[in-house]
């Protein structure tokens, strides 16, 4: 990663810098921010863009967000200020499969700090941490809306609900033998 | 005829073309609950079996559906069997051997599953019919008439089999113009047909044309559909769901959330292409006025008020923006709005948006709503095919479209200026108001925000009357409520009732009270920046005014249900936590206030305060409620001062006595196996991580406290409650 930021600021004319940050988002993303400079407020449109960033690569890394800064025209202070700034957005690559558990009310009351406890002893990983082999990352999330169903557990986006500490090792190994 | 009105007549008949084509009113319908909460619940693989036993049995006559969530989320999956002309039939808990025993039983075989069918609905009858108890509004007929018709049904020898009565809530059907004439309308099931009572004698005829031959009594019929009939129509026999009103929710679970025919059958877009006809703003915010709507999203300020003064605002460019950030965690009935009725919140936007005479609407959706966020995409898709966005909607003058917008996980970003930061693409962090948005907003334009349930309700209220809105709630706010039931509580999802219900008719009548027979201690309302409100005061009639009165608030419309088990300076510190995580920092009471306040809750559940600490949590929170910027600081103190207020008995026990008399504060508490009761199973001692409890078989065990790490698995494996939590 260092190495492709010495890279950037090698580059001197705007021509190489473009087709360099061009080269290192993909295509959509630079089709997206090619389309919002065509329209009104485009740079309201940073926090969709490093959205598809992260949908795609799992993470914001330094390359991409200058990459964004230079293709929207946005200083790269007010990127990494955004990126930062909401909880959505992870700077540190994720394993392969994202386990958010929920922390809302109705999962606290629930019995969610249990199911917390059991997956951090399961995976031997704190909230922001990835497992050794990669398969696996943990974080809390606010409320998935699911409340009815509390405790819930979100993984890759499927949903678990009425989730109690004795349900994770079966969903775990659901996962790890996916893989297999 | 105007432009309007044709284009609108012309989009109708599309719709109607189109259900005709699929020959609805002949065919076996399914419709299995497809949202967020159903897929967790694992409708997506009901669906798919549904799909696959309906093509192995080669029939044409069967047609699946999806539709959206009905709020009965403890019984998800939830599927819906309508047989044309009889009872429409729904099942709970559906799974993939349940839908082979329900294809095969119900859908071939005409027999019902019994012991699958949600919440044990009343057996089966030849009519079924709904009336009011008048017991919302006092209507003098309605009390009467389940009277007469019990006698009258007598008389002529029926019973329960052939004619089940069934009081209700108030169904939203009528208006006090109407009872002021004595006359009270009913719902007969499964033929979905409203009658007008006046006389014993119209009940007479309905007993005898109707009950008895099986004829529609034309005279008596109530030919314009009222709202939410057909919801009644399905859902009526289920007490979760007719003690209920049902306006914002009127179609959740009704029609198909990605069908925009659907939604025009059912009424969709006649407020709208009402609003064009007219082609005058200042009518539609005098009917929000009248209507008495105030905003859905925590604040309850007057919407006709907002949008008047957003009107007013001399500006080329205006914004209408919807605030589906919904960050209350434990409230998600704008998650459920957006993904089962789409449609009418984008209805309501394009109407606001003529009122004020904006061009152009966003949608703020929290990006943890995936679901919503495609159904409301796909609702914004279909109205630019069908010219209800863009340019010269319906044939009228008035341009308009509306784009979506992510959030990004921060609470604070629910708070108006924050998330006009937010959509800027920008920090969401608030700014000092004055000026308010609806004079400088989005890009310094005169801009609306108003919450999604909000915008729910503003087609009903142009097609129903804002007079029979008001009427619904109580005199300083009009309509209903939508509250998301949950923690421990029998029937936790949404529930919608009228301005004015009390706490006790929400947590008992209809969510069935508390779980596993404990007693509710409190219920907590408003998420973090509300309050907990003791059993004491669940007489209280809520709505905005009674709740802050409380030192609670109505907030989004979350209601957590804590019973016994749990503590409330717990409670406390987890709000607190919360709003200390979620503080954007930017002003200094908020930023360390709470981080202050949290120390103290945290030392307070450790059993490592003393009683000056007290004194200390309450004249801090006081001061951080009094100096912060914005509305997240300004409510961060409430849930400490609420249970400072009601149950300052638990706090002297954690402080003085070093007791949680919850027993949920882990420092507080320790495990001790009761000799006598102990047979000696090992079960315990098998599930204890750090292997503390020693014991050999058929022998009293021991735990060894000081080893102890109180995870509280033993307390819960141990069949002989033989594990005591002390
Ligand atoms: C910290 C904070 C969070 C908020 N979150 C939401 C929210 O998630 N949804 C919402 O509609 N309003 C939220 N509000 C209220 C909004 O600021 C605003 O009052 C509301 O959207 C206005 O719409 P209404 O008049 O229709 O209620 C929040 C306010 C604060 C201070
Ligand atoms: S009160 Fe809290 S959230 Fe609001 S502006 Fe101040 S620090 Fe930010
Ligand atoms: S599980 Fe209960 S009964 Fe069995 S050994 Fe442990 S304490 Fe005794
Ligand atoms: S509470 Fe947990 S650690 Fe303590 S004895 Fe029971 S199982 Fe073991
Ligand atoms: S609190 Fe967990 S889903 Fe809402």
């Amino acid at each position: 990663m260092c190495k492709d930021n010495a890279q950037t600021t090698q580059l001197d004319t705007w021509k190489e810098v473009e087709a360099f940050a061009k080269r290192t988002l993909p295509p959509h993303v630079v089709e997206f921010i090619e389309e919002a400079q065509r329209e009104p407020h485009p740079e309201s449109k940073l926090i969709k863009v490093l959205q598809l960033v992260q949908e795609h690569y799992g993470y914001l890394g330094k390359t991409q967000m200058d990459a964004v800064a230079q293709l929207m025209q946005i200083p790269t202070a007010k990127v990494s200020g955004v990126a930062t700034f909401y909880h959505y957005f992870r700077l540190v690559p994720r394993g392969k499969y994202m386990i958010r558990i929920c922390l809302g009310t109705a999962c606290y009351v629930k019995g969610a700090e249990r199911v917390v406890e059991k997956l951090k002893e399961e995976l031997g990983i704190h909230f922001g941490e990835t497992t050794k082999d990669g398969l696996f990352s943990l974080e809390g999330t606010r409320c998935l809306g699911c409340c009815g169903l509390a405790p819930v557990v979100e993984i890759n986006g499927e949903v678990f609900g009425q989730v109690t500490p004795d349900k994770i090792p079966a969903i775990l190994e659901h996962y790890s033998e996916k893989t297999d | 005829m105007s432009k309007v009105k044709e284009k609108y007549d012309l989009i109708l008949k599309k719709a109607e073309e189109y259900r005709k084509s699929l020959n609805y009113t002949e065919k076996i319908r399914i419709r299995v609950g497809s949202a967020t909460c159903e897929h967790a619940a694992g409708s997506t693989t009901v669906y798919e079996e549904f799909r696959k036993h309906i093509e192995s049995s080669g029939r044409k006559d069967i047609l699946l559906e999806k539709t959206g969530c009905t709020g009965r989320c403890s019984c998800e999956p939830i599927v819906g069997i309508f047989v044309p002309g009889k009872f429409p039939i729904k099942y709970q808990l559906v799974n993939r051997e349940k839908v082979h025993k329900i294809f095969i039983e119900h859908v071939l075989n005409g027999k019902i599953v019994k012991e699958y069918v949600l919440d044990q609905a009343p057996d089966s009858c030849k009519y079924h019919v709904l009336m009011c108890d008048g017991s919302g509004c006092g209507g003098a007929l309605e009390s009467g008439i389940r009277f007469i018709f019990e006698m009258k049904l007598e008389e002529v020898g029926f019973t329960q089999q052939d004619v089940l009565l069934t009081s209700i809530g108030c169904l939203g059907f009528c208006t006090n113009l109407e009872k002021s004439l004595s006359s009270a309308q009913i719902l007969v099931r499964p033929d979905n047909v409203i009658y007008k009572i006046r006389t014993a004698k119209d009940v007479e005829e309905i007993i005898e044309n109707h009950f008895r031959n099986g004829k529609i009594v034309e005279r008596l019929m109530v030919k314009d559909r009222p709202i939410s009939q057909r919801f009644y129509n399905l859902y009526g026999d289920v007490a979760f769901f007719n003690k209920q009103t049902r306006v914002a929710l009127r179609n959740a679970g009704v029609i198909n959330p990605e069908n925009i025919y659907d939604y025009i059958h059912y009424k969709g877009f006649l407020a709208l292409s009402e609003v064009l006809e007219k082609n005058d703003p200042d009518w539609v915010i005098e009917q929000i006025k009248i209507s008495k709507l105030r905003g859905r999203g925590g604040g309850g300020f007057p919407t006709g008020i907002k949008w008047e003064s957003a009107k007013k605002q001399k500006s080329e460019e205006k914004y209408i923006i919807c605030n589906a950030d919904e960050g209350d965690p434990g409230a998600f009935m704008d998650r459920s709005m957006l993904e089962s009725d789409p449609f009418s919140i984008v209805e309501g936007m394009i109407i606001g948006g003529f009122a004020i005479g904006a061009t152009k609407g966003y949608f703020y959706i929290r990006a943890e709503y995936p679901l919503a966020v495609e159904r409301i995409e796909n609702a914004i898709r279909e109205c630019r095919k069908h010219n209800i966005l863009g340019n010269n909607i319906l044939g009228s003058e008035f341009n308009f479209d509306l784009e979506v917008r992510l959030g990004a996980g921060a609470f604070v970003c629910g708070e108006e200026t924050a998330l006009i930061h937010s959509i800027e693409g920008e920090r969401g962090q608030p700014r000092v108001r004055p000026p308010y948005p609806t004079e400088s907003g989005l890009w310094s334009k005169p801009t609306v925000i108003n919450n999604v349930e909000t915008f729910a309700n503003v087609p009903p209220i142009i097609v129903y009357g804002a007079e029979w809105f008001r009427e619904i709630g109580t005199d300083r706010s009009g309509g209903t409520k939508v509250f998301a039931l949950a923690g421990k509580i029998n029937k936790t999802g949404l529930v919608e009732v009228p301005m004015g219900t009390t706490l006790r008719k929400i947590v008992y009548d209809i969510g069935g009270g508390v779980a596993g027979g404990k007693r509710a201690k409190a219920i907590q309302t408003g998420g973090p920046a509300g309050g907990c409100i003791p059993e004491k005061y669940f007489d209280t009639s809520v709505d905005f005014d009674t709740l802050s009165k409380l030192g609670s608030i109505m907030g989004s419309g979350g209601m957590i249900v804590l019973d016994e088990d749990d503590c409330m300076v717990d409670v406390a510190k987890f709000y607190m936590e919360f709003c200390q995580d979620e503080s954007c920092g930017k002003c200094t009471p908020c930023r360390e206030g709470t981080k202050r306040i949290l120390e103290i809750l945290k030392r307070i559940t450790e059993g490592k305060s003393t009683e000056a600490d007290l004194d200390k949590l309450e004249r801090l929170a006081k001061l951080v409620k009094r100096t912060s910027l914005c509305g997240l600081g300004k409510a961060a103190p409430n849930p400490v001062l609420s249970t400072l207020t009601y149950f300052k008995e638990e706090y002297i026990a954690h402080v003085k006595d070093k007791k949680c008399p919850a027993k949920r504060c882990r420092s507080l508490i320790h495990y001790e196996i009761d000799q006598g009761k102990c047979v000696g199973c090992t079960m315990c001692a098998k599930n204890c991580p750090v292997n503390c409890i020693s014991g050999s078989r058929k022998e009293p065990h021991v735990i060894d406290t000081l080893r102890c790490i109180k995870c509280g698995r033993c307390f819960e494996v141990c069949r002989f409650k033989a594990v005591m939590k002390i």
